[in-house]
């Protein structure tokens, strides 16, 4: 086996929490809508998805090849330009996840990326068109197609399918629901988990372990495979009660339109070359399909935290993790430091979600206490046609990033890493 | 800043058609299900519906397999 230093398993051990965090972080893209609508019983449900991301993990390493190869100048980039971004998006993910919204592992990774290489190489690195084109047009773009294609199949299958028998429909919406959030879960372990194993290759890279432009090893694919595997197991109850009863009420026929619309989204997007958030994409279609019911109202209150804390992701990770890169810059000290924060913080997020536990049990209980009847009824009277709010939503969303956008996040990526003090910590 | 509103573009056609037709698709499947379905349980015979409903969901499972194949791929 290569050659590893204690710094760059530090960056290792750490790349894996990430690849699991985002695994439970994400189980609610896939199964939240078959959760909420019954069709699988919870367990059922995180099981195989996350059979499916472990399959899903194995199948290529296209997206692995393309982080660890060209996105990122591998002379330049230090293991603890890395280790800090790591550090950003695993905080974010969990904070997250506590609060119970779903957001995009990706543009966390990308944020604590960005904030690293600004405390490391300076402003002058970030590229603001990249960030635009990659990170904020998708983010507005993934819900909006989703959300219109969802809201359209929706009203197309309540219309052609009124007198299906009621036995026909509830089998036929159930296969339909569960073989549509497989393809999600298997295009999400054959992207994220791939994210982690690019990652980590790039961390070997980085430390000298491995040459430029390899491969990843196996073992990076299988511990990858298992971490995001496990994590979904795990299930991220808080996201999927959000997205699966939180934001509206699904039936069956809009699950299985909100799961449909997500896996053609994600799969036309990776495959006609734009990349879309699957987050994203899954929670505008989840929103769609509650549009695309008569009647069907979505709860605008939790939608607005949810675009809210889209727009907080790439600039929350990114102060983090340019602040864990300042700390260590002062040597094995300040990794250290860093590394102990990082566990503390897990921690304590985590004492604090056992204050009121949702798992498996009460996942799809009503969250009465958070919304009175007074306020949803008053909601639903008041509820401006969908797609001028969410119009605005989105625009609302991108002010708030592009605020950020033009204090200085450039770049997605340090080009420029080489100017940033020689870590002697990487020979430790 | 370049912006490929073209690839955009043909996402949103390609995401929208494609949800809208295979979930249509299907539910003419569960249409034809239920509609020999009663016809059995009243004694008679839909062939019609139901070889029509088994065409329909053999085209969504060709656009599943396709799925998987674009994710392996």
């Amino acid at each position: 086996m290569e050659h590893i230093t204690l710094l760059l398993g530090i960056v290792i051990i750490t790349a894996l929490v990430f690849d699991f965090t985002n695994g439970f972080h994400d189980t609610a893209n896939a199964m939240a809508t078959t959760i909420s609508t019954g069709a699988l019983k919870p367990k059922t449900a995180v099981a195989m998805s996350a059979v499916l991301n472990l399959v899903g993990a194995f199948m290529s390493v296209e997206v692995a090849k393309t982080i660890s190869k060209g996105l990122v100048n591998e002379e330049g980039i230090q293991p603890e330009v890395i280790f800090a971004a790591l550090v950003g998006a695993i905080l974010w993910n969990l904070v997250t996840w506590l609060v119970g919204l779903p957001s995009s592992s990706s543009h966390a990774l990308m944020g604590g990326l960005v904030g690293a290489a600004v405390a490391s190489a300076g402003l002058g690195a970030v590229n603001g068109g990249t960030l635009v084109t990659k990170v904020l047009l998708p983010a507005v773009a993934a819900p909006i197609v989703a959300g219109a294609a969802a809201m359209l199949a929706a009203k197309v299958t309540y219309k052609l399918g009124g007198n299906v028998g009621k036995k026909t429909s509830a089998k036929g919406y159930k296969a339909g629901q569960i073989a549509s959030a497989g393809l999600v879960s298997l295009a999400h372990g054959t992207n994220d988990a791939q994210k982690t194993m690019g990652i980590i290759t790039l961390a070997l890279v980085a430390g000298g372990a491995l040459a430029p432009g390899s491969n990843p090893p196996v073992w990076v694919i299988v511990s990858a495979g298992m971490a995001i595997a496990m994590g979904t197991y795990l299930g991220g109850w808080r996201i999927i009660r959000t997205l699966g009863t939180g934001l509206t009420d699904l039936q069956p026929q809009q699950g299985f339109a909100a799961q449909t619309s997500a896996a053609s989204v994600i799969l036309a997007s990776s495959t006609l070359g734009f990349s879309l958030s699957t987050t994203h994409a899954c929670s505008g279609a989840v929103m769609g399909a509650g549009l695309g019911r008569k009647g069907g109202v979505v709860r605008w209150s939790t939608a607005t935290r949810m675009f809210i804390a889209w727009g907080l992701t790439l600039p929350a990770a990114a102060v983090v993790a340019s602040g864990a890169e300042l700390v260590m810059r002062t040597g094995d000290v300040g990794v250290a430091a860093v590394a102990l924060f990082l566990i503390a913080s897990c921690v304590a997020i985590w004492l604090i979600s056992r204050r009121q536990v949702v798992d498996h049990s009460n996942v799809n209980d009503v969250q009465a206490a958070e919304e009175p009847g007074v306020v949803t009824t008053a909601m639903a009277a008041v509820t401006v046609p969908p797609t001028v709010a969410a119009e605005a939503a989105a625009e609302a969303v991108a002010g708030t990033t592009a605020a950020v956008t033009d204090e200085a996040l450039k770049a997605t990526i340090p080009a420029a890493a080489p100017t940033a003090p020689a870590a002697p910590a990487a020979a430790v | 800043m370049k912006i490929d509103w073209a690839a955009l573009g043909s996402v949103f056609g390609v995401s929208l058609s494609a949800t809208v037709a295979l979930v249509a698709l299907f539910t003419l499947g569960l249409v034809g299900l239920s509609k020999h379905e009663t016809a059995t349980e009243q004694g008679g015979t839909a062939t019609l519906a139901r070889s029509g409903a088994y065409a329909c969901f053999a085209l969504v499972t060709a656009a599943v397999g396709y799925g998987i194949y674009l994710i392996v791929s």
